[in-house]
């Protein structure tokens, strides 16, 4: 389903030397496998995750997403791919305030090139709890709220893959189980495999395969030491 | 417009368009989104784009109908003979806009010439005499007396309509006035509704342009005009007549007087007749003999269309010299090409400035905007949006803004001239609707959805470059 094999991606420094973030020999995950990545902050989950997203371009090696090499295709194609099979929840929700929570889950279908399904953003919000605020924004929506529409948006395409960035981080610890389970549950109807980064052991002892990023990323690795 | 250039505005403006409209759909929702949740700064926007619309608008459609109204103004003959001594521009701006001081007069004998056997009367369909320099004040508006006879309303037309039928001159109330009733006199339309003047009542003209001249001998009203949309609307029209029996308005006799009896016009036994009985048996007065008669001007009506240019070449060219010949259409072509047309050009250049400006205030509203977007854009992009997609709502979101705005401005445009039309008609003459159009209009939207995408375009690269990592948070 994902492969990551000589992963290499750095930044540079204001005075131009280069800041090395990720360097992956292998990395990979099953179909419909629910893979949790822990690490410190700071450590590169998420320019991991933007990386595999293609939102971040790497300086070399291959990123497969069932058996496509994202890293070979052109920005607008892989704009194209991202838009079509991959799911992304953020730490923040990231929510478009002027929109609807209807038309929030909407947008995440505006981008694949095909008609966008009203009724089937309508059903997700209601197996995520939110049919009767379809018309609600998201400063009238509680957290907890705003963070199922943000995964009721992630999953309207039926990905393949979902890629979840911290998403309990800004939800109330009465809340984050709420969302984990619904995460989960939703991933395993619909065989999406999903990769939830986070750095709570709460959380990530719910999972089976749980990766530590200093053991995938030798540069975390080499920064932790 | 030649053939080639509307088959390159199709093939050009054709795509562009349904590229503009495709965009419009696919990001419209988008883009009407944004403008909504910055709902004042875009409603300031889109009013200062309507402001300067509706000033294009308005110097568009005013300049429109002023030339219109010009060139009907110089319409219905095809020579106008006035004095040599002075310039076309004043012959025709006296004779046939009633403006300005008319000309030196010319003999009654050279008028002569236009008729029966005279000496250009094979040229002339017909010649209508014209006496000014008098004039009427009612309260602070003063109006030409134009001294004339009965043809001018029988036999000359004040242009033509669409389908090239001539318009005539119609009476909205009474009739043309009688020769043989010297003192008759008829009204413009704006004369009588301006002045209350109706059938029966009588004005008395002043002597020169002005109100302070001496008052002259009463004219009776018998006929008032139908609007003609003319100058003539804003005119008094008094007895040929009547007017040369007016104080100061005749040369001096003849020493022995025998030939200026011998010259006075004839009546006929059954007109002599008549007139004893229009007048109540009052007694008549004696026509003013020819030899102590001028005229200012005279309209010249041809049998066709080449013989003005015969007359033209007889009249300015002829050993006498004491009289000029003028086309008026040609003279009035030339006004509005030396004044009215520079001047509509700096007005356009200055409500063109505005609209600039007004654009300008859509480009740092929407760049200034960028920042604080600049997570939502990143959110789009990871939803799939492509970079071409984000800049094209932000070029929409102008292109609305602009439209939105110049929309407004076209309406208020036109409610601008609804409202002030009957105001500025009162004063100048000049008629103003709602519903009057100029063509240039239909060039101002497609010309805003050019310039919005012009100064949307450094914002929408904004967007183009938005780095999305970066706005979304790093970790």
């Amino acid at each position: 389903m994902l492969l990551l094999e000589n992963v290499r991606k750095s930044y540079r420094e204001p005075d131009g030397t280069p800041l090395p973030i990720l360097d992956i020999d292998r990395f990979a995950i099953g179909q419909g496998e629910q893979v949790v990545l822990r690490g410190q902050s700071g450590c590169g989950k998420t320019t991991l995750l933007n990386c595999i997203a293609g939102l971040t371009t790497v300086d070399s090696g291959r990123i497969e997403i069932q058996g496509r090499d994202i890293v070979g295709l052109h920005e607008v194609a892989r704009d194209r791919f991202r838009a079509r099979h991959l799911g992304f929840v953020f730490q923040t929700f990231n929510l478009l305030p002027a929109f609807t929570a209807l038309e929030n889950v909407l947008l995440g279908m505006t981008f694949t090139g095909q008609r966008t399904d009203p009724a089937r953003a309508k059903q997700l919000l209601s197996e995520v709890g939110l049919g009767h605020r379809l018309q609600h924004k998201p400063a009238a929506l509680s957290v907890g709220e705003q963070q199922r529409v943000a995964v009721a948006r992630a999953l309207v395409n039926r990905p393949v893959l979902l890629l979840a960035d911290e998403p309990t981080a800004n939800v109330d610890p009465g809340h984050q189980q709420q969302v984990i389970d619904l995460l989960r549950d939703s991933c395993r109807s619909e065989q999406i495999a999903m990769l939830l980064v986070t750095h709570s052991p709460e959380i990530s002892s719910q999972f089976q395969r749980v990766e530590q990023l200093d053991q995938v990323n030798r540069t975390a690795n080499s920064a932790a030491h | 417009m030649t053939l080639w250039k509307i088959a390159l505005l199709v093939i050009v403006g054709l795509p562009v368009a349904v590229g503009v409209a495709w965009m419009v759909w696919r990001y419209g929702k988008i883009a009407r989104r944004n403008m909504q949740q910055r709902a004042v700064a875009s409603s300031l926007t889109c009013l200062s784009m309507a402001l300067g619309v509706a000033l294009m608008v308005l110097v568009m459609v005013i300049h429109g109908v002023t030339v219109k109204q010009f060139e009907n103004d110089a319409q219905g003959y095809h020579l106008i003979v006035g004095g040599s001594k002075g310039g076309e521009m004043q012959l025709v701006m006296s004779t046939v806009f009633h403006l300005g001081k008319p000309l030196y007069p010319i003999p009654y004998s050279y008028y002569k010439k236009f008729l029966d056997d005279g000496e250009f009367a094979p040229y002339t369909k017909v010649a209508v005499p014209y006496c000014l320099g008098d004039s009427f004040q009612a309260g602070d508006q003063q109006f030409r007396v134009v001294a004339t006879n009965a043809d001018l309303f029988d036999k000359i037309s004040y242009g033509s309509h669409d389908d090239g039928t001539p318009k005539l001159y119609e009476f909205q109330a009474g009739r043309n006035m009688k020769m043989e009733n010297f003192f008759e006199a008829v009204l413009g339309a704006a004369v009588a509704r301006k002045t209350g003047l109706n059938i029966g009542d009588t004005f008395q003209p002043t002597h020169g342009i002005g109100p302070a001249g001496d008052k002259h001998t009463e004219f009776t009203v018998v006929g008032i005009l139908a609007p003609t949309g003319t100058s003539n609307d804003r005119a008094l029209f008094a007895n040929l007549e009547g007017f040369y029996l007016l104080e100061g308005h005749a040369l001096a006799p003849e020493e022995d007087g025998s030939a200026a009896e011998a010259d006075a016009p004839q009546e006929s036994h059954a007109a002599q007749e008549h007139h004893h009985e229009e007048t109540d048996h009052a007694e008549q007065p004696q026509p003013l003999p020819e030899a102590q008669r001028e005229v200012t001007s005279i309209l010249v009506v041809c049998n066709n269309s080449l013989q003005p240019m015969i007359l033209d070449q007889r009249i300015n060219k002829g050993k006498e010299r004491i009289a000029q010949a003028v086309a008026p259409g040609g003279v009035v072509s030339r006004l509005l090409e030396r004044f009215i047309g520079p001047v509509r050009v700096v007005l356009l250049v200055l409500t063109v400035l505005i609209v600039v400006v007004a654009g300008i205030s859509i480009l740092v509203s929407i760049y200034n905007s960028m920042s604080e977007r600049s997570h939502d854009i990143a959110v789009m992009r990871a939803l799939g949006a492509s970079r071409a997609a984000v800049m094209g709502i932000v070029l929409v979101e102008s292109i609305l803004l602009s439209v939105l705005g110049g929309t407004a401005g076209v309406l208020l445009g036109h409610a601008i001239l609804g409202l002030a039309g009957p105001w500025v008609e009162a004063h100048a003459g000049v008629s103003l609707k709602f519903w009057q159009f100029s063509w240039q209009e239909a060039l101002l939207i497609p010309g805003l959805v050019g310039f919005a995408s012009l100064v949307g375009f450094l914002p929408a690269l904004t967007a183009y470059r938005t780095d999305v990592g970066r706005s979304l948070g790093g970790g």
